[in-house]
């Protein structure tokens, strides 16, 4: 007898849960509220059937539990009603699957006027690169990464001469523009989160990956690493502002390209980036450390 | 319809062809034993024991997570070793040795009418590989640089470099290599466990009088047969690329400044393989789950399951179905994209056959006779949490859905639901069950209803909230959730309140551990057939069952093992071996 | 994953046929009384260990197929540089050809019963198994002096794992046609040794099949032959 009460319990606290309880998503900075409304339509589709069929069951063990002198019915199967059911079923996943194929298809295909940014992920910190003023990124390949090169781009590639090159620092995006993210690694998987633009993708060392979004709102917002990439995983975080066209070019203007990174290289004066790189590497190992030692 | 012969017409059934092995000492009755039935409980305990420190990693884990910085022991590697740990024991060395090892072996014998396993020598070697797996993977706690800390996917390249915990060190190689002696002595036991089905049913067992759990352990066996293969395969060649330097899967890679010798490998064959495996290795999990639940529910509400035909065909069906399934585990892994519209219709389209399944368990329960007995608590309690579970699967197979859900605590609550919670509450339930079978002694009531509650409502408590952490964005695998804008100060308290529950419920299997010991003297003596059940395990003529099972001479089986309150019946069952006409023989009109 | 699919559909293929024989569709309640003695279905009237062994082919098979197609998977890289297959490939061809052949031999003279010829079949099997594996020694031997190393290129790696896992499995059947050796000169009875012979020739038929379609797949011609279906499916 408890157990039926406690079914009903369960399907009202749950639903009291959801629609009351402080914790639901982050307010959205991009254009993917399709995503959001996919989620909707699903909430409401899996919780009704979530509370007619447990709701169903408390009825059943309140209504037939065991009393002296009671028998069960004998009922093999009904054809009609097993058809039914399977005919409803299909009719609810069909209305999940619909909307979210159509969203994905948007999702996968890449608005010709989307501009294009690589972000490298390497344990355990992001990069970025952005086409310079011919809007076109140069190759790149990891077995090029040194120390000057650390984002691997190959030198030979007159496109990649003018990209600009941000090294573990934040990346600024303009608002209202469609962006490409290109997604590279040079080590593990990682995997490019930002919880408010709900786009994410795995890195793939050896292969370039993608996904697009416009971001709607100015602010800064923080990348997760979303892939296990090793025991500095949580430590992988960075930072994405997202600003007003004027700031942007702002921001834009005073980042190197990667000519003007590798040129002072060249004449052998001071190579400021190399040990840019490795202090920012050893900031997390010395994080690592600390964590490991408390 | 078919032609009903009287009961005395025909010859009593033949010992089965299976030679006995018959032991004459205690070693080969009790250590070195060929009996399923020994096997069955060396198998149970075996993975109830390791089975005990994946409960304890879970415990440690929930420290870290729900008081962080509190405990300074649980660095970051250790954290990553004991998530990897605890996942890799529960899915494989626990879930899946317990329910085809430990119920396959015990029951498939019983149920469908045979001394033994057909192949009983093959099946003790098969426990005794599964051991040595499972003391490799211990050793790898006390190897130099710890067991492996790659996440129990073990997705390379990470998996094998030394920004992972065991990466390079012996971890990740122990654990290649229990992995493939798992699969090596799960492949023994699994030949026993179908051919059985082929092969030993006594007389009149047709595969349409199979009991549901028979159905369940068969199909879920034939699939990790042929799933289990894939996980051979990336175990090997990840093995030749720690070792032999191969790049099978390991890319150009820069580690910490340095350039590998490694070149041109892709970690997406990788994934490809692992969940080629590692989607239908969910099923068989479920598959045996669903199986023994039917029965639970229809001995237990004193009613034939609801639509047995469409019972099997949909275990059949899923069985079949999750093979072409598996990258909806990959929709952000960066495969082609267009996969996914192949790959969330295929998903969404097997959810059919498992709501028909579900809908078929609340049939059974409809103007049925419901005792309230712990089984059926369990069973009860399996179906709510296995629709949550698989309701918010509805979510993850969706592509697009899964692209802002994917890799945070919603995935992680989503498993635990489903393929943990639901299929551990079958677990108990069937426990509960046939204890009485296996040791000729009830469990305690009071312990059991204690111990189902708790776990019942704790495991709700635990996971049901946890999927909001998720939908927040707060990432799994991340070992410190602080300096996070998504991780808020009152999502914090609920990851505390999380990990209170896990104690409470952790601390609920050990009072039934205690039950389990405390009853195998001081239970309640039960009989040969306490739950008054029509399958043939209950109609033994000894209870414990002894070796060879039935006695003299093996059962005939004249009924599908569903006859519960038959009209005209005087009692509310007919046990299977029973003969006779009674009830329905015209279709109904 | 194509191959493994394929593999796959062939195995649920079989299935659903021997599933449509067991009259899934029929209705279990309405039916009371003995019915396997009408309709034949409480197990095949094969010998258990044959219906065992097919099992336990299916579940080698399929590793091979997934070997298989993680190979086509790899193959499809940059930096696949296929190597060349030694010539005394086709020797051991001819050789394991031998082999099932002279078990073939053994299998048909114990069904009549000619322990003699049984005993020369087994033996000639052996032998000729015995020297398929260290004709694939040599051809191990023979690359790598050539400079074809394990991990310099992925070819070379799929090369040695995928033939060194099949003649592991050679290794093995040689262990149980050594027991079947034993029976055969020890006098076991004759039906014993004719069952044991045939799953011995099962195993070693099979073993030959898996390795024509592993020589087919190192040397090239399985792609070739995928390529042209490609085309004529486009």
């Amino acid at each position: 007898m408890a157990i039926a009460l406690v079914l009903v319990l369960i399907v009202v606290g749950s639903v009291l849960f959801h629609f009351l309880s402080p914790w639901w998503w982050t307010p959205i900075a991009s254009n993917w509220d399709y995503i959001d409304n996919t989620i909707i339509i699903t909430f409401w589709i899996t919780g009704v059937v979530f509370a007619a069929v447990v709701l169903f069951m408390a009825y059943c063990v309140f209504r037939f539990r065991h009393r002296e002198g009671n028998r069960a019915a004998y009922e093999p199967e009904s054809k009609r009603l097993e058809w039914w059911l399977t005919v409803v079923t299909a009719a609810g996943v069909t209305a999940l699957l619909v909307p979210g194929l159509f969203v994905w298809s948007r999702f996968i295909n890449v608005p010709s006027d989307a501009t294009e940014v690589e972000v490298v992920g390497q344990q355990w910190q992001w990069s970025y690169r952005l086409p310079g003023k011919d809007g076109k990124l140069g190759t790149s390949d990891t077995r090029d990464v040194t120390p000057e090169n650390p984002l691997g781009v190959i030198a030979s590639d007159p496109n990649g001469q003018d990209d600009v090159v941000v090294e573990a620092a934040d990346l600024h995006l303009p608002v209202g523009k469609p962006v490409k993210m290109l997604l590279r690694s040079i080590d593990v998987l990682h995997d490019f989160y930002v919880p408010e633009f709900r786009a994410k993708m795995d890195m793939v060392p050896g292969s370039v990956t993608y996904f697009w979004f416009t971001p709607t709102k100015t602010g800064t917002f923080q990348v997760l690493c979303a892939e296990l990439c090793g025991q500095g995983h949580p430590l992988m975080r960075g930072v994405v502002m997202v600003d007003t066209e004027q700031d942007y070019l702002a921001w834009l203007g005073e980042q190197q390209t990667f000519a003007e990174l590798s040129a002072p290289q060249q004449t052998g004066s001071v190579d400021q980036t190399p040990r840019e790189t490795t202090a920012s590497g050893s900031k997390i190992s010395a994080r690592l450390e600390t964590v490991e030692a408390r | 319809m078919v032609d009903i012969t009287p009961a005395d017409a025909i010859p009593p059934a033949e010992v089965a062809e299976v030679e006995l092995y018959h032991p004459h000492g205690w070693w080969t009755k009790y250590v070195f034993s060929q009996d399923a039935k020994v096997i069955a409980i060396q198998y149970s305990v075996t993975a109830t024991a390791i089975g005990m420190v994946a409960l304890v990693l879970s415990w440690l884990m929930r420290l870290q997570l729900g008081f962080p910085g509190t405990f300074d022991f649980i660095t970051p590697e250790a954290y990553y070793q004991f998530i990897t740990m605890h996942g890799m024991i529960m899915v494989i060395y626990l879930l899946t040795a317990l329910f085809l090892g430990g119920f396959g072996n015990y029951l498939i014998p019983l149920m469908v009418g045979a001394r033994d396993m057909v192949f009983p020598y093959v099946n003790m070697l098969s426990y005794w590989i599964y051991l040595l797996a499972v003391l490799v993977l211990v050793s790898s706690f006390f190897a130099p640089g710890g067991p492996t800390g790659a996440g129990w996917t073990l997705y390379p390249p990470q998996a094998i470099m030394t920004g992972t915990p065991g990466g390079q060190d012996w971890g990740i190689i122990l654990m290649l290599v229990s992995l493939i002696l798992f699969i090596i002595g799960f492949t023994m036991g699994g030949l026993n466990y179908v051919v059985t089905v082929l092969q030993g049913r006594t007389r009149g067992m047709t595969l349409m009088r199979l009991p549901l759990t028979v159905w369940g352990i068969f199909t879920a066996t034939v699939m990790a047969l042929l799933a289990f293969p894939a996980l051979f395969v990336a175990c090997v060649m990840m093995l030749f690329d720690r070792v032999l330097g191969t790049s099978f899967f390991m890319p150009a890679i820069v580690e910490m400044g340095e350039q590998l010798q490694r070149g041109g490998g892709s970690p997406i064959l990788f994934q490809h393989l692992f969940w080629f495996f590692g989607h239908p290795e969910v099923y068989i999990v479920a598959l045996p789950a669903f199986g023994i639940v039917s029965d639970l529910i229809s001995t237990h509400a004193r009613k034939n399951i609801f639509g047995y035909r469409m019972m099997v065909w949909a275990i059949i069906g899923i069985g079949a179905l999750s093979f072409v399934v598996w990258a909806h585990h990959m929709y952000v892994s960066g495969m082609h994209p267009y996969f996914g519209f192949f790959f969330a219709t295929t998903t969404l389209i097997i959810a059919i056959p498992t709501a028909i399944k579900v809908y078929n368990w609340v049939l059974t329960l409809w103007r049925g006779d419901i005792h309230l007995t712990i089984p059926m608590l369990f069973a009860l309690a399996f179906i709510v949490t296995f629709v949550n579970g698989g309701l918010t699967g509805l979510f993850l197979g969706n592509v697009v859905v899964d692209v802002p859900l994917s890799d945070t605590m919603f995935v992680v609550a989503h498993f635990h639901m489903v393929m943990g919670v639901a299929p551990i509450l079958v677990i108990f339930g069937a426990i509960y069950h046939w204890y009485p079978k296996v040791t000729g002694r009830m469990l305690n009531e009071t312990l059991g209803q204690f111990h189902f509650w708790v776990t019942f409502l704790g495991a709700y408590l635990i996971f049901f909230p946890m999927h909001y952490l998720g939908l927040m964005g707060v990432p799994r695998r991340y070992n410190e959730l602080t300096d996070m804008t998504v991780m808020t100060e009152s999502a914090q308290h609920l990851n505390s309140f999380i990990s209170i529950m896990a104690f409470i419920v952790g601390f609920a299997q050990i009072v039934f551990l205690f039950n389990l010991i405390w009853s195998i003297r001081h239970g309640r003596e039960a009989g040969g057939n306490p739950w008054r059940a029509t399958t043939l395990e209950w109609q033994t003529p000894q209870t414990p069952p002894a070796h060879g099972n039935f006695g003299k001479d093996l059962p005939i089986v004249y009924r599908w093992a569903y006859d519960y309150s038959v009209p005209g019946a005087k009692e509310d069952f007919i046990p299977q071996n029973v003969p006779g006409s009674f009830g329905l023989s015209k279709e109904p009109a | 994953m194509s191959v493994v699919l394929v593999f796959l559909l062939v195995i649920i293929g079989f299935a659903g046929w021997w599933l449509s024989h067991q009259r899934l569709m029929a209705k279990p309640w309405l039916e009371q009384g003995v019915i396997g003695d009408v309709v034949g279905m409480e197990g095949s009237t094969l010998p258990t260990a044959k219906i065992g062994l097919g099992v336990f082919l299916a579940v080698v098979g399929c590793l091979f197929a997934l070997f298989a197609s993680a190979y086509f998977m790899r193959m499809a890289l940059s930096d696949w540089r296929p190597l060349p297959v030694p010539r005394l490939l086709w020797l051991n061809t001819g050789v394991l050809v031998l082999s099932s052949i002279a078990l073939q031999c053994a299998s048909v003279a114990a069904r009549k019963g000619q322990i003699g010829t049984v005993r020369l079949g087994l033996a000639t099997a052996g032998l000729t198994a015995l020297a398929f594996l260290i004709g694939q020694l040599m051809a191990w031997r023979e690359l790598t002096e050539d400079g074809y190393l394990l991990a310099s290129n992925p070819a070379n790696s799929f090369f040695y794992l995928i033939t060194g896992l099949h003649g592991l499995h050679i290794l093995g059947g040689l262990v149980g046609l050594g027991r079947t050796a034993a029976h055969a000169w020890n006098g076991a009875p004759p039906e014993r040794l004719r069952l044991s012979v045939e799953l011995c020739a099962m195993y070693w038929h099979f073993l030959l099949f898996v390795w024509l379609a592993i020589f087919a797949l190192l040397s090239g011609w399985a792609a070739t032959f995928i390529d042209i279906c490609r085309q004529l499916l486009t």
